[in-house]
């Protein structure tokens, strides 16, 4: 089966407030999704409900075929989860957590300790498995409980901001972990970084007051941006003005705007018609002329852009 | 069930990697030594039996076993680790079932530490020593109900000095639905039948038999149908406030 996870119509609702609004979308094999949205959109809310945390309101979460209102215990037998802020029990360590929670998940003797090692070794407990998880960094703190979430080798991975907080380099290594795990995985992860939905995620889906706004790769999500293939100029103060002019006149260029002009470079960003590829055009036409030009640049859209716009205006 | 003992192992793990669980049972043997001697009188009363030291029981453990059950569900609920422990993949009533085991098992742990008055009693004459098993029955049965509430209070709250006094008020209740005090809150207004029915629920009653030695299945079934009431209200209140 290559539909992993499947949600369908999920709503949650607490008192008056809907903080999850009849949401859709499946998951497969191989695909990392990022859910985004600003704080409180329901990011949180959502996966509580497809790791079977919360019974949803209305609508399921059908995970390897288990359907989580119905049979809670198969789904999460199938999941593996690191909550938010990933909490773990802080007077134990690695090693007592890591072995509960394989007995619970039903092994023991040789595979518990097994998959206890395997885990281990891969996350790189190493050298803490046996301090008090209360006297850990945030960085090996955040590696247990993702430890923990792999240990039974699950087909489906659901990350609540797995790297929130943690520094550049755990960032990265957390991040590592997740494409390295993507290949025979259905993973969600959930995030308000940008930077993150680049770097690990095939998939995006926006979310904003419970509702999903925008669902599609990080590349199309990148396409509704207004700087898509826009071009970023930058030219001498003095012939900024005139440089502005021609370049209005070209027929594929929709419009210019003066990003900076105070400084002694002054800095152009020329909009496309219709997010059509312009830097050919722009480039012959800057070699022809003879405006001082220092630097220019085709830009990929901002995913940042799209975010607010998505989340601000729905 | 396997799981609920997997997880009472990790609870009773849990109280002995903390402070608390030396810091408890030294104060629980001290108290109950003090008591005996000073307020029960062992040696004035001339008599080989241990009544000294059962007919205190119900009193410190009217606030020692909250010190037990408050952390057990308060401390997940503030942690966050509910979380992570209702994810997994147990029902939750192995989980209440699991964490009211580790209590009661620590519990048993506690009582069981205080053999040398057993010892002494029998050093020094020669006692009914099935009054006293009977005694030591009785006390780990109403260690149990108390905890049960203890449990139950906990799940309620996030914090663990609430779930303290009013666990601690809750037992208190209980035990003195009996006595005068009680029943006049009730006499004023309540129908005769919910008079009595509050009257037979005192944990003291019921106690009082299995500390004279005669085990009366009713009694035991009353302390033990406390502990299933409880600990049912405690896997629904679980199941409805997971979140908060």
């Amino acid at each position: 089966m290559s539909q992993m996870l499947d949600i369908q119509r999920l709503t949650k609702r607490f008192g008056p407030l809907t903080a999850v609004d009849d949401v859709s979308f499946s998951v497969e094999k191989g695909e990392v999704l990022g859910f985004l949205g600003p704080n409180g959109a329901g990011k949180t809310t959502a996966m509580r409900m497809i790791t079977g945390f919360l019974p949803p309101s209305a609508g399921t979460a059908v995970v390897c075929g288990f359907d989580v209102t119905t049979s809670p215990i198969e789904v999460k037998q199938r999941i593996g989860y690191v909550p938010e802020g990933a909490p773990l029990y802080e007077d134990m360590t690695p090693e007592g957590l890591l072995g509960f929670v394989a007995e619970i998940r039903g092994l023991s003797g040789k595979d518990r300790d097994d998959a206890v090692a395997r885990a281990a070794d891969r996350i790189n407990l190493g050298e803490v498995f046996q301090q008090p998880i209360g006297t850990l960094s945030k960085g090996f703190k955040r590696r247990v409980a993702v430890a923990q979430a792999i240990l039974h080798d699950p087909d489906v991975l659901v990350l609540d901001e797995p790297t929130d907080g943690l520094d550049p380099n755990q960032k990265h290594e957390v991040r590592q972990l997740i494409r390295e795990m993507s290949e025979n995985k259905a993973i969600v992860i959930s995030t308000h970084l940008l930077e993150e939905v680049g770097a690990v995620c095939s998939r995006a889906i926006i979310i904003s007051r419970g509702k999903i706004v925008a669902d599609g790769t990080p590349e199309e999500l990148e396409a509704r941006s207004t700087f898509y293939n826009a071009v970023s100029i930058r030219v001498a103060n003095h012939k900024a003005e005139e440089m502005h002019a021609q370049l209005t006149q070209i027929s594929s260029v929709a419009s210019v705007n003066v990003v900076d002009s105070s400084a002694p470079i002054a800095h152009l960003m020329v909009l496309p018609q219709d997010g059509k590829p312009i830097l050919t055009e722009i480039s012959a036409f800057v070699r022809q002329s003879d405006f001082p030009v220092e630097e220019i640049r085709a830009e990929q859209g901002h995913l940042d852009e799209v975010f607010r716009s998505m989340t601000i205006s729905s | 069930m396997n799981k609920s003992f997997t997880i009472a192992k990790r609870e009773l793990a849990g109280y002995f990697t903390t402070p608390l669980a030396y810091v408890f049972i030294v104060i629980f043997l001290a108290l109950m030594g003090a008591v005996t001697f000073y307020f029960g009188g062992f040696f004035n009363r001339g008599q080989a039996d241990l009544a000294a030291f059962f007919s205190f029981h119900p009193w410190l453990y009217l606030f020692l076993i909250p010190s037990i059950g408050m952390r057990l569900w308060a401390e997940e609920r503030k942690t966050g680790t509910i979380e992570l422990l209702m994810t997994l993949p147990i029902s939750t009533t192995q989980a209440v079932m699991g964490k009211f085991l580790a209590s009661w098992a620590f519990a048993a742990i506690a009582l069981s530490l205080t053999f040398p008055i057993w010892i002494t009693v029998n050093y020094l004459g020669n006692p009914d020593n099935g009054v006293i098993v009977a005694g030591y029955v009785g006390s780990l049965l109403m260690a149990g109900a108390f905890l049960s509430i203890a449990c139950f209070v906990s799940a309620l709250t996030r914090n663990q000095v609430i779930a303290f006094v009013v666990a601690a008020a809750v037992c208190f209740m209980f035990m003195m639905s009996g006595l005068e005090m009680v029943q006049a809150a009730f006499k004023g207004w309540a129908p005769p039948f919910l008079t009595d029915l509050v009257a037979s629920m005192s944990f003291l009653t019921h106690f009082d038999g299995i500390m004279k030695g005669v085990i009366d299945i009713r009694d035991v079934i009353y302390l033990l149908s406390t502990m299933v009431v409880f600990l049912f209200a405690n896997v629904v209140t679980i199941d409805i406030k997971k979140g908060g």
